[in-house]
């Protein structure tokens, strides 16, 4: 089991940082907390993604190495449109947050919830 | 003309760029844009249709490189009259939009975008593809209904961002997944080489398990479907309109692909607890959804929560696992993107003359709006399933396939699901022609402010030909089926 978590800690390491940023999401009332641990959450999978790629003594498809093993490219192209996904959320949630704060006057969830049960 | 696939694509995001371009120059220029650029998406996917129909399914290989490398468009009997529904009542919306609010360059340049993702969406038959193009969809949908300037709508519309984006990331966690296990995205060839893998592995089974949850938020099957009343009921109708009948729809398609294209009937006849738990989770959806629906007094809620029962619907279709009850699904999805589209737009007329907002406000409407009320009717019983309109042929062919299948709780939930959507529905009725108007004494002066010559000829003729296209369709619908045919004959051989 220790060998197996010891030789797989990417993985686990992409499992432990997507599972924080999916409690900060559920947990935080903060509506910026919340879109940062959206961001958190994305970054456990883009992690997973490019651990994924990884091989042993592996060079970058980049230019001529000569013969020997390659790092697969795909993933790591495939995350990079990801990422590009993902600032276009963050920003149109930070939009969003934004105006919220400006209709409500508050960030929490908590008061927001209140402010919308008193209309 | 298999161009025209990818050009369905394209077109959009050139006019989506353009109204903000052209916009800076010429104000107001953004309408003519989305209506050429909807003419366009019309003409273009009936030519996808009409090439399928003579020719059958083909693919485009995106920038010339060949599958399974390069990204592979897919027109076939299914993606083909998925692209006309979406660019109809895409047109119709954009129509629709120019008597009713939101209007302004930068809205018809994310209703054109919003477009562009949903053509993708439909289209593509690389899973990675669809994810982009999910986010695409996603991101166009969160700023159009926020497009109201109220701090509820922006509030509505994060809620839908925050759970949109885990239900997107749980999907791209999936392909991930599939990714390790085989290392292709396409779907033809994921679909040869995922046998191989074994069904039963654990990263297929994981793989599936998060896809299907990720596509289960955005279809808004019960448990995941919290974002849905809310962003349908604090957005503009013309947007509660275009979403409704085919945001979720494009997902629940997606859903369907995922299924039968990439893990195929076998997988879910080797792993009969991935089918049972979809066929609960969709099950739940439909009564649960109906249940809700029943008690709501806001009218958009009450009709945002029947697609919630509506799509679970389309699931049990698909999960059931047969030609029939597939078939059966799939017309309903079809069916649904009209009939809610012409709903949410009924609604939108009662609203702007009558500043009707909740199912009490309908009262005594009947005589004074009686072309739209007619026409609200027929699209509410064809909602319920009363034939020949195209409700009832979706809602027969699933319970016929329930029935081949032995799933007689299937047959039965079905069943139930259109008598409770007669319970809501026929409140509606009985509030528009049977009850007398309370607002009757002072009819000049609305709840917001309109007279009811406000609205438009325009509106009022977009609604009718919504309710007669939900009865053509229904006629029509032992040839839709023959057009999904070939597709269904691929996936069930």
């Amino acid at each position: 089991m220790i060998e197996l978590l010891a030789s797989h800690y990417t993985y686990l390491t992409a499992m432990v940082i997507l599972a924080v940023g999916l409690y900060g999401v559920v947990a935080s009332p903060n509506l910026v907390k919340k879109i940062v641990a959206l961001n958190v959450f994305q970054v456990g999978i883009f992690l997973f993604f490019i651990s994924s790629a990884f091989v042993l003594d592996g060079v970058p498809a980049i230019g001529t190495h000569g013969p020997g093993p390659y790092v697969s490219p795909l993933p790591h192209v495939l995350i990079l449109t990801a990422i590009v996904v993902g600032v276009s959320l963050t920003a149109v949630g930070l939009a969003l947050v934004v105006r919220i704060y400006d209709g409500y006057g508050s960030l929490n969830e908590q008061v927001i919830r209140e402010v919308q049960a008193d209309d | 003309m298999t161009d025209a696939l990818v050009l369905l694509v394209v077109a959009p995001i050139v006019a989506a760029l353009l109204p903000l371009g052209i916009g800076l120059f010429i104000r107001g220029s953004g309408q003519y844009i989305a209506l050429a650029m909807a003419v366009l998406q019309v003409a273009l996917s009936l030519l996808v249709l009409e090439e399928v129909l003579t020719a059958g399914a083909f693919s485009y290989d995106v920038a010339g490189y060949a599958p399974p490398f390069g990204i592979e468009l897919i027109g076939d009997g299914v993606s083909a009259p998925l692209l006309v529904l979406i660019a109809s009542v895409t047109l119709a919306v954009v129509l629709y939009s120019f008597r009713s609010g939101p209007q302004g360059d930068s809205f018809y340049g994310e209703l054109a975008f919003l477009t562009a993702g949903l053509s993708g969406l439909v289209a593509t038959g690389d899973v990675f593809n669809l994810y982009v193009f999910l986010e695409i969809t996603g991101l166009a949908t969160y700023a159009l209904v926020a497009s109201d300037s109220s701090p509820a709508a922006a509030y509505a519309s994060l809620k839908y961002l925050i759970v949109g984006t885990i239900g997107a990331s749980f999907y791209l966690l999936g392909v991930g997944y599939l990714l390790v296990a085989t290392g292709t995205l396409n779907m033809a060839d994921l679909a040869s080489s995922i046998p191989e893998v074994g069904y039963t592995s654990p990263l297929i089974l994981a793989a599936f398990g998060l896809i299907v949850v990720g596509l289960g938020v955005k279809v808004a099957l019960f448990p995941l479907h919290t974002w849905q009343p809310d962003a349908y009921a604090e957005s503009p109708h013309t947007i509660s309109a275009h979403i409704a009948a085919l945001v979720s729809t494009a997902a629940a398609y997606a859903l369907f692909r995922i299924v039968y294209g990439v893990f195929t009937v076998d997988f879910l006849a080797a792993v009969p607890i991935a089918r049972d738990t979809l066929l609960a989770a969709a099950g739940i959806s439909v009564i649960v959804g109906a249940v809700l629906a029943v008690v709501q007094r806001d009218l958009k809620r009450m009709l945002a929560y029947s697609s919630v029962s509506h799509f679970g619907l389309v699931v049990l279709g698909v999960s059931i696992g047969n030609e029939t009850a597939l078939a059966g699904g799939l017309i309903h999805l079809v069916g649904h993107g009209v009939m809610k589209a012409g709903l949410f737009l009924a609604v939108g007329v009662f609203a702007m003359g009558a500043g009707v907002k909740t199912v009490q406000d309908l009262s005594g409407l009947g005589t004074r709006y009686p072309i739209t009320s007619a026409a609200f009717g027929v699209l509410a019983f064809s909602m319920v399933g009363v034939p020949p309109a195209i409700g009832f042929p979706g809602k027969w062919n699933i319970i016929m396939g329930a029935v081949q299948a032995g799933e007689w709780i299937v047959a039965v939930i079905v069943v139930t699901s259109a008598l409770l959507t007669l319970g809501y529905f026929g409140r509606l009725l009985e509030r528009l022609y049977f009850t007398e108007s309370i607002t009757n004494t002072d009819q000049s002066v609305k709840a917001d402010g309109g007279h009811p010559e406000d609205v438009s000829v325009l509106l009022r003729t977009i609604v009718v030909v919504a309710a007669l296209a939900a009865v053509g369709l229904g006629f029509w619908a032992t040839e839709l089926i023959d057009v999904f045919q070939p597709v269904m004959e691929v996936y069930f051989t």
